[in-house]
């Protein structure tokens, strides 16, 4: 039995004339302790996937089991980091993930809270801006307290949808090696939604397309064999690194192609809707 | 951190801003380029309000012309060229207030019943303070023996009624912010409470006040059968309340069902209890708009508080309008637009304590408009 498994998932959007199915039969397994990394274009149904297993969204069919159990509503033991950071705007840095640790360890004292609080915020390096509410950091700072929020809650599983996407290319890699240091210790579970193939080789076990959607599915897998812990520089020369790499990158074009191709044929906008777009600039 | 609060910061926040431009004018820091924005801000909202004044004065003027030609006219055709000349006379001389024509007072007349209300009040003060100090010993042993203290009963001054009304819109605010506010949170959260909750509301807002008032008459009065209690303020204040209320239920059950879908999301990753979930997500988020509603009620408040008073005989600026508008004095009129300006005045200061205790709770710090 799978750590969590995803059994002919699918998802339907809207009713009668407007229903778009999203995700169409979709099977997955993830194994204790595995990191998994699951690439797709835009709008494909990243984020749906997501809210079907950390349990804010139910499937239309098929059912989504987690330690061999339905998933039935949210969960402290599966953590999530928002792809659009959703901070609370009223509260400061501290407070947003106070409120998290509190939630968390109903049992332990303000001062043992506030230790967590402020070892997870010198984490992500925003320690001089703990008092600051959200509105007076940029995008990627945000994206750290969010990252923060979620790692400080201990989740046995940590599902992050695109986490470090607002990030410059150093910080996108300490906060890399950051989440890989705290998968790494006690043997936690990941899946992480990217849409940068290099982040999905350097941190996974396995990488798994997501075709674009609607009727999206997920694509072959591709198994990482590298070792760990990795090294960035050193991994641009390994053998197995490139081959992966570029067979990643060249499925991707041809389903690019594809798609492309259909649009040509047929003149149909994708069914695209900015939210999340507009979400990225408040 | 610690803000040095300044009065530049402070007026900017009260939406006052064209004090700090003051500041700058007497310290000597204007700059060059702020001659414009002193234009803008000082000079033109003074040059109009003297334009108004110059306007006013002409237009009482030719109507006091108006009404005076009449008199003497109708006079000459009814009685002849002796009680015409009489009459123009008297109107010339300006004492006898039976044959000065009675119309819209000059500024002056209105700035003379100010200063006169004014000493009215300080008269009536110094009466009052008198009139304690003169009981104060034996209302002492009156209370010492279990019996009611003697309290001065004189008639109220202008300054009075005005504690009076913003007593009453206090009182009737609060109840509408006691009702709404809850009652708001609880359709808001539910979408049956919502649709059953919305012909009511539908109905009843845009019922004017004098309906609210006689519906409070009829119950409060019911109630309170058999009490010799004065029971006009609790009328009156309740009507305010209810006439009110309805922006800021409207507005706290459109601010709590609309939440923004990330901050439920996040309430429902966190596993926040119902109380936490309410407390610490949904009434934050929706407290711009709460306020916003608030904002309206109070000024809807202040703008019914006159009719209501008026009809409940409680005490304050309504009835003072009513009872001068019945005297018809000399100054009557003068002391009726005195009024309308302090009314006038007070819903405007009202308006800005609200913007200002909204922008100190919102967490959105836009500026004031
Ligand atoms: N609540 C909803 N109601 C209707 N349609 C929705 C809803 N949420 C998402 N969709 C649609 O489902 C599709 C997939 O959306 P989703 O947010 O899962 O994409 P994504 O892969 O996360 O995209 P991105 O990479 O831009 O974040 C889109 O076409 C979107 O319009
Ligand atoms: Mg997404």
């Amino acid at each position: 039995m799978a750590y969590l498994e995803l059994n002919n998932i699918y998802k339907t959007y809207g009713q009668g004339e407007n229903e778009t199915e999203v995700l169409s039969n979709i099977n997955l397994s993830i194994e204790e302790g595995e990191f998994v990394a699951i690439v797709g274009f835009t709008g494909s149904g990243k984020t749906t996937l997501v809210n079907l297993i950390n349990g804010l969204l139910e499937p239309t069919k098929g059912e989504v089991l987690f330690k061999g159990e339905p998933v039935q509503g949210t969960s402290h033991e599966r953590g999530v980091i928002f792809q659009n950071y959703s901070l609370l705007p009223w509260l400061t840095v501290g407070q947003n993930i106070f409120m998290a640790v509190k939630e968390a360890f109903p049992k332990k004292s303000k001062t043992e809270l506030n230790t967590i609080v402020a070892d997870y915020v010198d984490m992500v390096s925003l320690t001089p801006a703990i008092n600051k509410r959200p509105k007076e950091l940029s995008g990627g700072m945000r994206q750290r307290v969010a990252v923060a929020r979620a790692l400080a809650m201990k989740p046995e599983m940590i599902i992050m949808d695109e986490p470090l996407g607002a990030l410059d290319a150093l910080t996108r890699g300490n906060l890399q090696d950051e989440i890989l240091n705290i998968w790494g210790k006690d043997k936690r579970t990941a899946l992480l939604i990217t849409n940068d193939v290099d982040e999905g080789i350097y941190m996974a076990d396995r990488i798994i397309p997501l075709r674009p959607g609607p009727n999206a599915t997920l694509g072959p897998e591709f198994k990482i064999d590298i070792e760990r812990p990795r090294d960035k520089t050193e991994m641009n020369d390994n053998a197995n690194f490139k081959e992966t790499r570029n067979a990643i990158i060249e499925y991707l074009m041809d389903i690019g192609e594809e798609r492309k191709s259909e649009a040509k044929a047929e003149f149909v906008l994708p069914d695209l809707s900015p939210k999340d777009f507009v979400n990225q600039f408040k | 951190m610690k803000h040095s609060i300044t009065l530049g910061k402070v007026s900017k926040f009260m939406g006052l801003g064209f004090l700090t431009t003051f500041k700058d004018l007497f310290t000597g820091k204007l700059e060059k380029e702020d001659f414009k924005n002193f234009l803008r801000k000082v000079v033109v909202p003074l040059a109009s309000i003297f334009l108004f004044i110059g306007l006013w004065h002409a237009g009482s003027k030719s109507l006091y012309n108006i009404e005076a030609d009449f008199r003497i006219n109708k006079a000459l055709e009814e009685q002849g060229q002796v009680a015409a000349d009489a009459v123009a006379a008297c109107i010339a001389l300006g004492e006898d207030s039976s044959c000065q024509p009675n119309t819209l007072p000059s500024p002056a007349q209105v700035w003379g019943s100010y200063k006169s209300l004014l000493r009215d009040h300080n008269i009536i003060s110094a009466d009052k303070a008198a009139f304690i100090e003169k009981t104060a010993v034996l209302n002492e042993k009156r209370v010492a023996d279990g019996k009611d203290p003697i309290v001065y009963t004189g008639r109220p001054s202008f300054v009075d009624q005005i504690f009076r009304s913003l007593q009453t819109v206090f009182a009737g605010f609060l109840l509408a912010l006691l009702i709404a506010v809850p009652l708001g949170i609880f359709i808001g959260l539910s979408p049956t409470l919502k649709s059953s909750f919305n012909w009511f509301i539908q109905i009843f807002k845009p019922v004017s006040p004098v309906v609210w008032y006689l519906l409070v008459f009829m119950i409060v009065k019911t109630l309170l059968i058999g009490s010799s209690e004065d029971s006009s303020f609790t009328i009156s204040f309740i009507s305010v309340g209810l006439c009110s209320m309805w922006a800021t239920l409207v507005n706290t059950a459109m601010g709590v069902s609309s939440v923004d879908k990330d901050y439920i999301n996040v309430a429902k990753v966190l596993k926040l209890g119902t109380f936490q979930k309410i407390f610490k997500v949904v009434l934050p988020s929706s407290l711009p708009l709460i306020f916003t509603g608030l904002k309206i009620t109070l000024s809807v408040a202040w703008m019914v508080l006159i009719a209501i008073e008026l009809l409940a005989q409680s005490p304050g600026l309504g009835l003072f309008v009513w009872e001068e508008f019945q005297n018809g004095a000399n100054d009557s009129n003068a002391k009726i637009i005195v009024a309308m300006f302090v009314i006038g005045i007070i819903g405007f200061l009202l308006d800005r304590l609200m913007l200002t205790i909204q922008n100190w709770v919102s967490f959105d710090k836009t500026d004031a408009i």
